[in-house]
């Protein structure tokens, strides 16, 4: 049977975000899977080279609205790392706070998210509706429901203040009966076990040779969390647990993000009990100047790790800035979860990674500039990447 | 254009486009549907096909891969359709104005008829937007009427 094209995107209702899926059917059934991006291409690295130490937060922020914490937290471990800046504990339980916060409402979106496209509007319309008492929490702590432009260099901007708690311990209580009942609504019904068990299955394998991060990888087995493996902030300070599922499908991917969620509001719980012990105003040290060095900082965002490397050179900016956000490493696996599946489940089961397609778009093409062809894509710099290397190896070697 | 100067008072539908954004101001168009601002009380619906639409919601800069993008789906449009420019970027291009890639802002693009600052902006913003734009669209049909 002739192969037929299905074209997802670019601008489609299925995602807020624009990307193109190219899926190659043989009647109801997925062969391949092409992925088509550039629609989102901002140059961040680039303009982060131009701005000031204090400024790049307000970009990097930027870089993806709903990990709006996870990058400004990888790139101060980044600087903190050259200028080694040690944080006061007040700053460090303030940065975990939020960290957390933001992981709840990261994994509310995407339970609605994939509630509407198993075609449960009302999972959709009830954890969008729970989520916004986070939001509310945000925009108190921070004046903003997104984008909270929390974060410098040496702590934070901003405090919580010890009369702003008891409101915060209110709210996680209601987020946790709502979770309770979000949690039951999914495990116990029949139709989602039937939609989620056994479809998307990435194995174990697959997900360390595409390098698959966060709950991606905990849902099919692979124990890794740079909370536990390079702690940071104020994680080693509280006592929680890593959540690992074995099955690798679409159903374990939600228990492990329902089941994460309970961990977040354990950890908020006792970060706020840390804040009550630390005098109020350190949350921040004064931070002069960076110094020249190479720095790599990371941070778990809800999606998995997001890293971030600069140099800097001692001026007021970093001289090269460099992100990698986990949906880069997480997408991919749609070759291995979505084909040989029917076209219905393959929506789902590119949507069990949450991807993130903000974060993603680092990589953009060589353009020529007179003519206007395509002179390079992705594969070929990398090729002359690695022939740089080889040369750079050659040479050493003679 | 009587008829569709009928539709604008009331029951708009709404196609997205979303272009090289940061997510959150698509994330809080998305908001204003669920159950806290449910903008659907009001008929405002989000729609699949831009040829169904009234209303076009940009938001994100728009970049070079964008551009043309927009210009075809401005074009697929049936006139006449309101655009409104959501979030910093939509408007002026926000932070990503000085990137490389950076096409201008939609105002450069297509003719916009309402704008939503904001980094990103609230749900009650984009609402108070849109209904800005119905009431601007009522004062003018009087004023067509009176002359």
């Amino acid at each position: 049977m002739e192969e037929k094209i299905i074209n997802i995107g670019p601008y489609h209702p299925l995602q807020e975000e624009p990307e193109l899926f190219k899926l190659y059917c043989d009647g109801e059934i997925v062969k391949n899977i092409d992925w088509v991006t550039g629609y989102n291409h901002r140059g961040i690295e680039r303009i982060s080279e131009s701005k000031t130490f204090d400024e790049v937060f307000f970009l990097v922020e930027r870089v993806c609205g709903i990990c709006s914490t996870s990058h400004p937290f990888a790139f101060a471990n980044c600087i903190e790392e050259i200028g080694r800046i040690e944080l006061p504990d007040r700053a460090k339980y303030i940065r975990s706070i939020i960290g957390e916060l933001e992981r709840i409402h990261s994994h509310l979106l995407w339970v609605g998210l994939a509630g509407h496209f198993l075609g449960y509007n009302t999972v959709f319309m009830w954890a969008w509706k729970y989520r916004e008492p986070v939001l509310d929490l945000f925009e108190m702590i921070t004046g903003n429901r997104n984008s909270y432009a929390m974060f410098r260099i040496g702590g934070n901007r901003r405090d919580i203040e010890n009369d702003k708690i008891p409101r915060m311990r209110k709210v996680l209580d209601m987020i946790k009966r709502k979770t309770d009942l979000i949690k039951g609504a999914i495990m116990d019904d029949p139709v989602i076990h039937a939609r989620t068990k056994g479809v998307g299955v990435i194995p174990k394998e697959a997900i360390i040779d595409y390098g698959a991060l966060g709950p991606t990888a905990r849902a099919s087995g692979v124990d890794i969390d740079v909370r536990r493996d390079d702690p940071y902030a104020a994680y080693p300070l509280v006592d929680w647990k890593v959540i690992v599922e074995e099955e690798g499908d679409v159903f374990a991917k939600a228990k492990v993000r329902i089941l994460e969620m309970y961990e977040s509001i354990s950890i908020i719980e006792q970060c706020l009990e840390g804040l009550k012990k630390e005098p109020e105003g350190t949350h921040y040290v004064p931070v002069k100047n960076i110094p020249a060095g190479v720095g790599m900082g990371h941070a778990e965002a809800p999606r998995g790790e997001v890293f971030h490397f600069a140099i800097t050179d001692g001026s007021k900016s970093p001289i090269r800035h460099k992100i990698r956000a986990p949906s880069y490493q997480n997408i991919p696996t749609f070759k291995v979860s979505g084909v040989g599946q029917t076209i219905s489940d393959t929506t789902i089961a590119l949507a069990a990674v949450d991807p993130c397609y903000c974060c993603t778009e680092r990589m953009g093409f060589a353009y020529d500039y007179k003519t206007g062809r395509k002179t390079l894509n992705g594969k070929d710099l990398i090729e002359l990447s690695q022939r740089k290397t080889d040369e750079i190896r050659n040479k050493l070697n003679k | 254009m009587a008829l569709k100067d009928y539709v604008f008072k009331k029951s708009l539908w709404v196609f997205h486009f979303g272009g090289a954004s940061c997510n959150n101001c698509d994330i809080e168009i998305l908001d204003c549907l669920t159950p806290r601002f449910d903008v659907e009380r009001f008929g405002i619906k989000l729609v699949g096909s831009v040829r169904h639409a009234d209303v076009l919601l940009v938001n994100g800069s728009i970049n070079v891969r964008d551009k043309d993008r927009l210009l075809e789906i401005y074009r697929q449009a049936p006139k006449p359709v309101l655009v409104i420019a959501i979030g910093a970027c939509g408007c002026t291009g926000g932070i990503f104005a000085e990137s490389f890639n950076f096409a201008g802002p939609v105002d450069k693009i297509i003719p916009v008829d309402a704008y939503v600052p904001g980094c990103p902006p609230k749900p009650e913003a984009i609402i108070a937007g849109i209904v800005a734009l119905i009431n601007k669209k009522k004062a003018e049909k009087e004023v067509e009427h009176a002359a």
